[in-house]
């Protein structure tokens, strides 16, 4: 039976036209920039200067704080420079400049395709290496992945939810690299069960790839304690609240953590990384990239190095269409539109959406008619006009009480709006200004 | 490419929903009504309608253009709703320049000095028939009988037969199927009943409201009628006459002027079934829907207030 989270949801055109199109490789450009920041938390220290030589794999940036991931180098060749650079932030941050030179690996990893089943690492050491590698949440929030899977002393992980939902329209990165890489990401799946010590894994999947549904419910039929679960096609399932609570039944509470409900929850982008930095040594240097849009040539899977531009991505797919006026980086809904096309591929870069003028400008706002459309389609359970007005009108501590720190910034509540009403755009600024009150008052 | 990127926040896609698609749905679910309105009362419910739409769509115009001086927005729909419910509120033989005041107070005052669609406290149909009751109780109480009953000039309404005169009622089944005197858009429960199948299956408006107003009816008549088994407390009567029907389904579901959550919907639709049986039974007007939503309107922010969405995370276990 299918299952679904129970609040709110909506079901926006799927557009998943890259879907079923094989992975392909890029080549190599001249130069790579390798943002020292693709991760939530400090940006990372460079530990290379102009000059160096690098081969793939090297660490170029070391992860600060605990909160942080390694950066290695995707190229092998010489370090130009370390300076600003734009990224799909839309700030110019630190990164590092490298003049491609062949492609020489580092030693340690091993290169070849074959599958490695075994791990006879414990958990401290797969965590290490999970962290050595620099390895990130790859479905679009980049948090880095050694914290998640380090559980708050006197937490207990009861199971691992593996989300490849891929709920966000156009995306199929997803979906081909599960086509693809099935083994390699159910042996991930066994090593992250290993390190949280959990003897239960959910996948999650949604209906619209029964490709992906039948390839691994016939796959896990050797792995006993892995379970498949179709899902209905319902944005945003991908959400990590809202998974678990189509998967289990349980509900995260207002500010706490999954793991409050014993679930731990990993894309299946991750868990492929994992199983390559974990039995293959390859630290997290490449990822899998949708090329799409509405009046793209060629949409396509793309296996990029991390640092190559969007611009290479988007000739691969055919060109820029004359008609573009938004390129997004990442899914419709919640992505981030790009001021250029010269921004590097990074761990975190899911899709890259070319959007034609017409349907990239926005509609005049008009007066809510109070259809309560944004209500019901909220998969929190707020009241997104309600927050609007009180962000408008600067009311914080009401603000707080009616839980804008609850959203997730999905976007539903402007898709649905009949009233065109920018409802996201004012939650979300009323949600950063209440958590630095939130933050002011615990200092 | 030639131009700059466009640079905003997320989500990058709308639904196209739009405030007209969701008006001309609710003017779409009207179609049956009007159809059996132009059945019984034949041309006069076709001019009454048609008026009352170009007065209210020709006043807002007038009003926004050169009073508020902004941009009139009639196409959006609502006028038109207005203007339609309104003229189904009134007795087919209304005088036109009575059913013109109607229309200029419902949109010059109840909605526009309150600025606009989405920020009026009222309902602009219900207040106007209010007024028009209130103002011209002896033209608005005038029932013409309908075209296709046999010769008579007019009539007393099922509602005020209920209270003064229980012999002379029609059968449940005339009811149900439209055959009764009584204001234009009132006559049919079966049309009225499809026009919200529509708008549900549409999903213009959720069951909420329309249900909660209809059972509760139901519940507190049903209650008297154990009680006391006298037409007067019949169930079926009172659901399938006056304008309970109209009321529940197209006017208080009014989005501007009803609550926003589904546990306010309910509190709201229960609060007019409770409201409406009281004016029947034991008020000075023989129907009391309009009162009721009135009433309800203004309660409707307070219930906002009160009745906060079910949050995530507040099912704690599968139940």
């Amino acid at each position: 039976m299918l299952k679904t989270f129970r609040i709110g949801g909506i079901h926006p055109k799927e557009q998943k036209i890259s879907a079923g199109i094989a992975i392909q490789p890029i080549a190599l450009p001249d130069q790579v920039i390798i943002p020292l920041s693709q991760h939530i938390g400090a940006p990372c220290q460079p530990v290379v200067k102009k000059g160096d030589t690098v081969k793939v794999g090297t660490l170029i940036g070391k992860a600060v704080g605990f909160v942080s991931a390694n950066i290695h180098s995707s190229v092998s060749g010489t370090v130009l420079k370390i300076d600003k650079a734009l990224d799909a932030s839309g700030y110019r941050r630190d990164a590092v400049f490298i003049k491609v030179e062949g492609d020489e690996w580092e030693e340690t990893i091993d290169r070849s395709t074959a599958l490695k089943k075994e791990c006879t690492l414990t958990s401290e050491e797969i965590l290490q290496k999970i962290s050595k590698a620099g390895i990130v949440g790859m479905g679009g929030a980049t948090f880095p992945t050694q914290v998640k899977l380090t559980p708050p002393p006197g937490s207990k992980p009861e199971i691992l939810i593996i989300n490849g939902v891929e709920c966000e329209p156009w995306l199929t990165s997803d979906h081909q690299l599960m086509m693809e890489k099935a083994d390699e990401i159910l042996v991930g799946i066994t090593i992250v069960m290993k390190a949280l010590n959990v003897q239960k894994a959910v996948i999650g999947i949604e209906n619209n790839k029964k490709d992906a549904i039948r390839l691994f419910t016939e796959k896990v039929k050797e792995y006993p304690r892995i379970a498949v679960q179709p899902l209905k096609v319902q944005y945003p399932q991908g959400g990590e609240k809202q998974l678990i609570d189509a998967i289990t039944g349980r509900q995260v509470a207002s500010g706490a953590l999954p793991i409050s409900v014993g679930a731990v929850v990993q894309n299946v982008g991750t868990l492929f990384a994992i199983y390559e930095a974990v039995q293959k040594n390859k630290p997290l240097i490449e990822r899998v990239v949708t090329v799409t849009g509405k009046e793209v040539k060629q949409p396509c899977n793309v296996l990029s190095r991390v640092g190559i531009s969007m611009n290479d991505l988007i000739n691969l797919a055919g060109g820029i269409p004359e008609t573009t006026g938004k390129v997004v980086s990442g899914g419709p809904m919640m992505g981030k539109a790009l001021a250029s096309t010269e921004i590097p591929v990074t761990k975190g870069t899911s899709g890259i959406l070319l959007i034609p003028t017409l349907e990239a400008k926005r509609k005049a706002m008009k007066d809510c008619i109070r259809c309560a459309k944004c209500i019901s389609v909220c998969p929190m359970g707020l009241n997104p006009t309600l927050l609007m007005n009180l962000t408008e009108f600067e009311v914080w501590d009401k603000a707080e009480n009616n839980y804008i720190t609850d959203c997730i910034e999905c976007g539903s509540c402007s898709y649905t709006c009949p009233a065109d009403r920018p409802l996201l755009d004012y939650i979300r600024l009323g949600k950063g200004k209440v958590n630095g009150i939130i933050r002011a008052r615990k200092n | 490419m030639a131009q700059k990127l466009i640079v905003s926040p997320s989500p990058h896609v709308h639904s196209g929903d739009t405030i007209q698609k969701n008006m001309y749905n609710v003017l779409i679910a009207l179609i049956p009504a009007f159809l059996v309105a132009l059945y019984v009362f034949r041309l006069e419910a076709f001019i009454i309608t048609a008026c009352a739409v170009l007065f209210c769509v020709g006043f807002e115009y007038l009003i926004v253009k050169y009073i508020l001086k902004k941009t009139p927005s009639v196409t959006d729909g609502s006028a038109i709703i207005t203007g339609v419910l309104l003229a189904f509120n009134v007795p087919s033989n209304l005088p036109l320049w009575i059913l013109a005041i109607g229309c200029l107070f419902a949109i010059g005052v109840v909605k526009l000095s309150f600025g606009g669609l989405g920020n009026n406290i009222f309902n602009p149909a219900i207040a106007g028939r209010i007024f028009l009751l209130i103002s011209f109780p002896a033209q608005m109480t005038t029932w013409p009988v309908a075209a296709t009953a046999v010769d008579a000039v007019s009539s007393a309404t099922v509602l005020g037969n209920l209270q003064y005169n229980p012999d002379a009622l029609p059968s449940l089944q005339a009811m149900f199927l439209g055959i009764e005197g009584g204001s234009l858009g009132e006559m049919s429960a079966l049309a009225l009943l499809l026009g919200l199948v529509y708008m549900l299956w549409k999903k213009t408006i959720t069951w909420h409201i329309p249900v909660s107003i209809l059972a509760t009816v139901a519940l507190f008549t049903g209650i008297l009628y154990l009680f006391n088994p006298q037409p007067l407390y019949h169930p079926l009567i009172h659901l399938f006459s006056g304008g309970l029907m109209l009321g529940a389904i197209f006017m208080a579901t009014d989005y501007v002027t009803s609550p926003m959550t589904k546990k306010g919907m309910l509190i709201y639709g229960a609060g007019i079934g409770i409201i409406t049986v009281a004016i029947r039974l034991w008020g000075a007007y023989p129907e009391g829907v309009s009162f009721a939503i009135l009433l309800m309107n203004a309660l409707t922010p307070l219930i906002n207030t009160y009745s906060s969405p079910k949050r995530f995370g507040e099912i704690v276990k599968n139940g």
